[in-house]
């Protein structure tokens, strides 16, 4: 059964094209995926990710359990700050990337991907130790993203109450139009930017009159409706990482350039500590470099990647970089000598195709923090 | 969507013009209205031969390289260069702009094409 948020009739009412994603009938795009690509870079893109997963842990063990199966270390934030981190299996790949939002000592939101809500709800249940309940709450949200440099002053105009915004990845509770919302400023596109997650129960009128009401505000700043295809561009030329393709089930966060978000000395021993450990000791195999294409051709997720004729590794997410007006992507390669301005062939139908090794990210990201 | 009269059309969503025994090959205003922003397009070699149903070029938008396989068998007599440079002219003008122009080997393959009314109906089904 695909599931559709219920912005599903406005949207088609304002023209999207939809495609699936993660169980989901979603937007990819509005009008133009690369217009609405530079909208977001130079005003302000609105998008409905109301797909995404929500899983509440409370109760008196929840930073010590939450820490048992993530990499990062929720117990060294504070309350309203939220931490991005790996969790992973005990052989150190990945069950899921996720953002855990933390409310207090005793309750800890997950945000996770849409595809991997079940998976990721079974792998938490199975590991509970101490005093924690868990609850996947993903149907009582729905989740808007107002990402782009004019986010900040279109918000502005239609919250209720006169509050000091957020820094880059900290969250308050507040109300927008009347309704109660949870806003948090973060995003997946390389831009200053909020998530609005608006509470249920709330009527599909609130829903809508909460799009509106932000697509209204920035009516005269250029902000529009943006769809999946350019949170795809614009996380990309960011380097963000996208589970399923930097990430994966066979994938270690330290070979993505994650090594940062692994906490080996943290307090708590955690799932896929001795395997990451192990291999940070034999050195890594693989290692994710950026790529720009020097010949004309468009590289896609899943293409073979050689050197001098040697295959080293394929692309995981790669395509047209809007901003740089280049086509480049990520590429996970099993050389890991690789340095910037190396050359390398991207194999783009059987012809080798040369590419050569760039700095990540693509696009600087103009974060306020 | 328009859907031009005095073409073929194929199943495919690609579009023949018949001029004496060479065929000119196009995508149609559906094909680049379900692409969506096209920014690359790969030609075929002037002078190749090819069969029905072979992939003769490829065109790709920002999500996704689809083929374009060949309504009918052929040699390429002309591939549209200025395609390279502009691949966005299949958005604005899928009629005007071919991709290339074949000579027909066989000219009974085009009646197993579609007539603009047939394929009209054909895309509303879809």
């Amino acid at each position: 059964m695909v599931k559709r948020t219920p912005l599903y009739s406005l949207q088609k009412e304002l023209g999207a094209k939809f495609t699936s994603f993660g169980g989901w009938e979603l937007p990819v795009l509005y009008t133009d995926i690369l217009k609405e690509h530079n909208a977001v870079r130079s005003n302000a893109g609105l998008f409905d990710v109301s797909h995404m997963g929500e899983i509440l842990i409370s109760g008196e063990d929840a930073v010590p359990f939450v820490n048992k199966i993530i990499t990062n270390d929720v117990s060294a934030i504070p309350q309203n700050k939220i931490l991005y981190s790996p969790m992973c299996y005990e052989d150190g790949t990945v069950v899921d990337d996720i953002l855990i939002y933390k409310f207090s000592e005793g309750k800890l939101l997950l945000i996770v991907n849409a595809g991997n809500i079940e998976k990721d709800e079974a792998w938490i249940n199975k590991h509970i130790t101490g005093n924690v309940k868990v609850e996947n709450i993903s149907d009582r949200f729905v989740l808007f993203a107002l990402q782009g440099p004019k986010s900040e002053e279109i918000l502005k105009d239609i919250l209720d109450e006169e509050i000091e915004l957020p820094s880059f990845y900290w969250f308050i509770e507040t109300k927008i139009l009347g309704m109660k919302v949870l806003l948090s400023r973060t995003g997946y596109t390389g831009e200053d930017g909020f998530e609005i997650y608006l509470y249920l129960p709330n009527s599909c009128a609130d829903y809508e009159k909460l799009w509106n009401g932000i697509l209204d505000a920035g009516k005269d700043s250029g902000l529009v409706p943006a769809g999946l295809g350019a949170r795809d561009t614009l996380r990309l030329e960011a380097a963000l990482p996208l589970y399923g393709h930097e990430l994966s089930d066979s994938i270690l966060p330290i070979e993505a350039r994650l090594r940062s978000f692994v906490k080996l000395d943290k307090k708590e021993d955690f799932v896929g500590k001795t395997a990451l450990n192990n291999q940070l000791e034999q050195g890594l195999k693989r290692k994710l470099y950026g790529f720009e294409m020097t010949d004309r051709a468009i590289p896609r997720n899943g293409y073979d990647v050689t050197k001098d004729g040697k295959r080293i590794g394929y692309v995981t997410s790669g395509g047209l970089l809007p901003t740089l007006g280049k086509n480049g992507g990520l590429l996970l390669s099993e050389d890991l000598t690789l340095e910037n301005d190396d050359v390398v062939e991207i194999i783009v139908r059987q012809r080798a195709c040369k590419a050569k090794i760039v700095p990540l990210p693509f696009y600087k990201k103009k974060y306020k923090k | 969507m328009e859907v031009k009269q005095g073409l073929y059309y194929s199943k495919e969503h690609e579009w023949v013009r018949v001029e004496g025994d060479q065929a000119y090959i196009g995508i149609t205003d559906y094909a680049q209205d379900s692409l969506g922003s096209i920014v690359y397009v790969e030609l075929p070699q002037e002078g190749k031969a090819i069969s029905r149903d072979d992939v003769l070029g490829v065109v790709e938008s920002v999500k996704a390289a689809s083929d374009i396989f060949s309504p009918i068998s052929g040699k390429v007599v002309e591939a549209n260069e200025a395609l390279l440079d502009s691949p966005e002219l299949l958005n604005g003008n899928p009629y005007d702009n071919y991709i290339v122009v074949l000579s027909i080997d066989n000219q009974d393959e085009l009646k197993e094409l579609l007539s603009p009314e047939q394929y009209d109906e054909y895309t509303k089904g879809e």
